[in-house]
């Protein structure tokens, strides 16, 4: 009799426990409810930690969803003026010095972003992770003092930029704290970690991403948020090409 | 007896003027053909020196590890006092910077967009400063198919099938699209100032060749290069030298372990080089064996004539009494003075041709028209120090070797038949 009651107690707490942890899918859509936004305005401070200097590079997006995106560069003066213009999957880029607009496209899109440890690549991907990975939840760990979640991605459409991802999901806030991706051989190409999450018009945000791209000498690229604004109004003109010349 | 026998030659013009021309011209024509063979052979490597190589280059220990790929984001940094300090060091040599580097060539319509687009191998080195003396390394000016040289910033000189694939016409505007330094995407407006052949198929294909620094303009390459070649002023890589050179400057850098810290490698110790280096040695050892061969049995040949050609003399020389130890010994220093002033008249004459050779060259871009192998349009002849004494071996040994072995027929003939022989 006392080992049944054992029994249904152990049970009991096991399907609990399981019936309390979301599934895989449930997380990654209450993660992209914080991480998207119909459309968004930020300034963000880039430092490129490179083998023998850093570099601070100052930018100003606008964006719509996943798809529309514009980016003018602020500073070092090397860059400044120049602009990237993202719609669906095509980018474009103009450099005021020559007055040309480039398209960016095939191998050209493996290059870094502004010699960050981002590539056009990671840029341009911007389907939803549930509609381009399966995901299983495949334990826990704490994180910066935060229980997360680990989930394990795998590419289930032939054209992923990355074979498989593992992510280490905030469990409470359900927000990314660290995010590895690897190659189809099992190579870990990439590590990103996010910081200094703040809740930013009633969503978790991270205002602070420091990416490595492992088969890249450096220590890594921070990508610091110095200003967010959610939901604002956005002229329409912004998304053309035209406006890369302006 | 030495007077005596000098004597004897300088009047009987028939035992010294036509040996001494026989054997001066088989020497002259060895010495000219080491000089040439040496010279050909080493243009294939002067070639990629001029190019790429240098007959040494000075690079960061990073850049040196991964050099094939050109890596300018481990380009050395701080070049103005390098290359001051190089040349307080090594002032016998001429020191180049060079950056070498890949991208796009757009070529926009009337519009600004993109036309045309195709992948480029670029060449940054100095055009614009007075007397530069990179033009002449790389035969640039010979090698304009249209337009002019940079005369100006901005100006680039794209391969003919390079602005052929992209249309354009020397006054053209392109686009470089490549990476900086550090990584980042550049986009770099050119002018196009003249197309070139350099009969290469990979640098026909899409070479570009632009002013160091509008490279640096463009790549974010302030007061930094890929590479500091190094070259000998007489034009000639010299292994030996070379080496010495690496390890000396290397000296100064061997307990650094810092990855950007700079090393110089001779042209043998830059990938296979060394390999190539060895092999055309080798090569121009063997042509030269084989010539050198044949050339003293021509003139063993030429001393055994003229001993047989004697024949009648050395029998009335024995019938007069003569011993024959004597005539064989005064036939052998006759070939040993005949040999020497050969030898001597040959050297400097085929040192003086190969000096002609090296200084002027022989032209032969009426026969390069076509030609898909990267060779040089005019052939150097290439003086060593071999060529000092090569010619004797044909000229003095071969001869008087000639000489003893005909002369042995003295020892072979009675004297009791002498006089038979001479009555016939």
């Amino acid at each position: 009799m006392k080992k049944h009651i054992i029994s249904i107690i152990s049970f009991t707490i096991i399907s609990l426990t399981c019936l309390s942890q979301p599934g895989a899918d449930e997380i990654l859509k209450k993660v992209e409810k914080n991480m998207s936004s119909d459309n968004r305005v930020f300034e963000s401070v880039m430092t490129i930690h490179g083998n023998r200097t850093s570099r601070t590079i100052t930018s100003r997006t606008w964006s719509v969803g996943d798809k529309r995106s514009f980016t003018e560069y602020l500073s070092p003066a090397r860059e400044q003026g120049t602009k990237m213009l993202k719609l669906e999957n095509q980018l474009w880029i103009y450099s005021p010095s020559t007055d040309r607009t480039i398209q960016i496209s095939g191998h050209m899109l493996r290059q870094s972003v502004m010699g960050s440890d981002l590539s056009y690549e990671d840029m341009m991907d911007d389907r939803k992770l549930t509609d381009v990975y399966t995901s299983v939840v495949s334990g826990e760990e704490v994180i910066d003092s935060r229980r997360s979640y680990i989930l394990d991605l795998t590419a289930k459409v032939t054209d992923a930029a990355y074979h498989s991802r593992k992510m280490w999901i905030d469990s409470e806030r359900f927000v990314p704290l660290r995010e590895e991706l690897f190659a189809k051989s099992g190579q870990l190409l990439k590590r990103t970690n996010l910081s200094d999450v703040k809740q930013i018009e009633g969503r978790w945000f991270p205002e602070t991403v420091i990416y490595k791209d492992i088969l890249k000498q450096g220590g890594g690229t921070e990508f610091k948020i110095t200003s967010i604004k959610f939901n604002q109004k956005i002229p329409e003109y912004i998304f053309t090409k035209a406006a890369l010349k302006q | 007896m030495i007077k005596f026998l000098l004597k004897g030659l300088i009047r009987d013009k028939s035992r010294s003027r036509l040996p001494v021309i026989v054997v001066a011209t088989g020497v002259m024509l060895t010495v000219l053909m080491h000089a040439y063979i040496k010279g050909l052979m080493g243009d294939t490597i002067e070639m990629n020196a001029r190019f790429s190589n240098g007959h040494v280059k000075v690079m960061t220990k990073a850049y040196a590890e991964n050099m094939n790929q050109t890596p300018n984001d481990l380009a050395l940094i701080g070049t103005a006092k390098m290359l001051s300090n190089l040349k307080n060091q090594f002032p016998e040599m001429e020191w180049a910077q060079r950056i070498q580097f890949g991208g796009l060539i757009d070529a926009p319509d009337e519009n600004g967009e993109t036309k045309a687009q195709g992948p480029a191998l670029g060449i940054g080195l100095d055009l614009l400063t007075a007397g530069t003396k990179e033009t002449f390394r790389l035969n640039l000016t010979n090698s304009l198919v249209r337009g002019k040289m940079p005369e100006n910033k901005g100006e680039v000189l794209l391969s003919e099938g390079l602005s052929q694939k992209l249309s354009v016409n020397p006054g053209d505007k392109v686009t470089f699209i490549g990476s900086t330094m550090n990584g980042s995407m550049t986009v770099f407006n050119f002018s196009v100032a003249g197309t070139l052949s350099f009969g290469n198929e990979i640098l026909d294909k899409g070479a570009i060749i632009v002013d160091i620094e509008d490279v640096r303009n463009a790549l974010d390459m302030s007061d930094a290069t890929g590479e500091i070649l190094g070259f000998f002023q007489n034009g000639f890589y010299d292994d030996e030298s070379a080496i010495n050179t690496s390890e000396k400057f290397n000296s100064a850098y061997s307990g650094n372990p810092d990855e950007f810290a700079p090393v110089m490698k001779s042209l043998s110790q830059q990938g296979s080089m060394g390999q190539y280096v060895a092999m055309s040695e080798y090569w121009v050892n063997y042509i030269a064996f084989v010539f050198i061969i044949a050339m003293s049995l021509v003139l063993w040949n030429a001393g055994l004539l003229g001993g047989l050609r004697r024949y009648g003399e050395v029998g009335i020389r024995l019938a007069m009494g003569e011993e024959k130890g004597q005539v064989y010994r005064t036939m052998i220093f006759e070939s040993v003075i005949i040999g020497l002033a050969g030898s001597l008249i040959g050297t400097f004459l085929g040192l003086f041709f190969a000096w002609l050779i090296q200084k002027y060259g022989i032209d032969i871009s009426g026969l390069m028209k076509g030609s898909s192998i990267m060779m040089p349009s005019i052939i150097r002849a290439r003086i060593t120090p071999a060529d000092y004494y090569l010619g004797f071996i044909p000229g003095l040994i071969s001869t008087v070797l000639g000489t003893m072995l005909s002369g042995i027929g003295i020892y072979k003939r009675q004297t009791a038949r002498l006089f038979k022989e001479l009555e016939a």
